[in-house]
């Protein structure tokens, strides 16, 4: 059983796509299909005592302390992941919030607007279509899109298969756009850099704390939609505030990405930070 | 639903090392869970049956050691207890506080044979 989205075979795994066309590029090869079940070991004890009336038991019992981390694996191959982007001065972020938030308003933005400056890539994150890599792909940004099926996250084979298949140039930003949920994505590191949680003001400001661990694991925290603020109930220094109780370092931006309000800071900050990879993060 | 993704590695995990020990199946295994780990116990039941069916932990009795969060303040080292990420120093009232317990998701032991 694939364990991306609990189907029985490969077919409903997850997938990348290039953008548009919608070929399939490359099947997400789950290592962990594959169980071999030919345990040879025989216990034939030469031994039976038949004339035990009650249920002996001739196996031999024996406690392997195994002491692993059960997302070993992901981070096995996160930390490969960021080995290939340091060495090729990569700087990776993983784009994570509800959907809905604006994620990808945001990078089209960003994209449209920096593209001369920085060397973008792009992986989407979806459970189906191509949209949001079509969308990417409009702006003659290289893009693959990762389909996760029934998947409510990615994993950091997904993205390395991804990576492979990008062929990033070196000193280049490669934005990783999540999945749109704002509790399974924090668990599984992609090997990025820095995680950034972009939230809206449409969604309430007590947002971080009714969903702290995405909050507490990211660095940055983009507030979008703030040209909305004034309609809405939502107090942004709520928010802030109630961000800064579960993770005190993270870094602010307030933006409204369709209005082009407050990207200057952003795209400051990831200018000054590019920059940096590996030696800062 | 990524508690399925967990119940997968659990199982990869259980899977290697009975190999590697040339043995048969597990009759027992001990996880070790932390409270701020972001495992929903009651999913991981869910999952279970599912994830375990025709592997070495199909028939494993399951331990579960849940680890209390503890978090030390940054700013006047008091250890407490922590039921949130968001919860502040019962001392000083800080946010700045480091997770010193509660994080914990591990295979612990198999039992095989």
């Amino acid at each position: 059983m694939c364990g991306t989205c609990g189907c029985g075979s490969e077919e409903n795994g997850a997938k990348i796509l290039a953008p548009a066309i919608g070929k399939e590029t490359h099947g997400h090869d789950h290592g962990h299909h594959h169980h071999d079940h030919e345990h040879s070991h025989d216990h034939h004890h030469g031994h039976h005592h038949h004339h035990h009336d009650h249920d002996h038991d001739h196996h031999h019992k024996t406690v392997l302390e195994v002491e692993r981390d059960i997302l070993q694996q992901n981070e096995i191959m996160a930390a490969r992941n960021r080995g290939y982007f340091d060495a090729k001065g990569i700087f990776a972020l993983n784009l994570v919030s509800s959907p809905g938030s604006g994620k990808t308003s945001l990078l089209e933005r960003t994209l449209k607007d920096m593209k001369d400056k920085i060397s973008f890539y792009v992986i989407e994150g979806d459970q189906q279509t191509l949209n949001d890599a079509n969308r990417i792909a409009a702006l003659d940004v290289p893009v693959l899109q990762i389909n996760t099926g029934k998947g409510c996250h990615l994993e950091s084979d997904m993205v390395h298969d991804a990576v492979k298949q990008l062929n990033i140039a070196n000193d280049s930003v490669l934005m990783i756009e999540n999945v749109g949920n704002l509790v399974c994505p924090s668990m599984f590191n992609l090997g990025e850099h820095k995680r950034v949680v972009i939230v809206s003001t449409t969604e309430g400001d007590d947002k971080p704390i009714k969903y702290p661990d995405m909050f507490h694991t990211s660095d940055i925290c983009i507030i979008n939609k703030i040209d909305l603020a004034p309609y809405l109930d939502t107090n942004i220094e709520e928010l802030k505030k109630n961000a800064r109780q579960v993770n005190p370092s993270l870094v602010f931006f307030e933006v409204s990405a369709t209005k082009g309000t407050g990207m200057e800071q952003w795209y400051e900050w990831l200018e000054t930070n590019a920059k940096l990879v590996p030696e800062d993060h | 639903m990524h508690e399925l993704s967990v119940a997968m590695g659990i199982v990869k995990i259980a899977e290697d090392e009975t190999k590697k020990a040339k043995a048969k199946k597990v009759t027992l295994i001990e996880l070790e869970i932390g409270k701020l780990a972001g495992v929903e116990f009651e999913s991981l039941d869910f999952v279970w049956p599912a994830a375990v069916k025709n592997t070495v932990l199909e028939s494993a009795e399951r331990k579960i050691d849940v680890k209390e969060g503890l978090g030390q303040c940054a700013d006047c080292d008091t250890v407490f207890e922590i039921e949130h990420f968001y919860d502040s120093c019962p001392n000083c009232g800080s946010s700045f506080k480091g997770i010193i317990q509660g994080k914990e998701l591990r295979v612990k032991a198999l039992e095989v044979v």
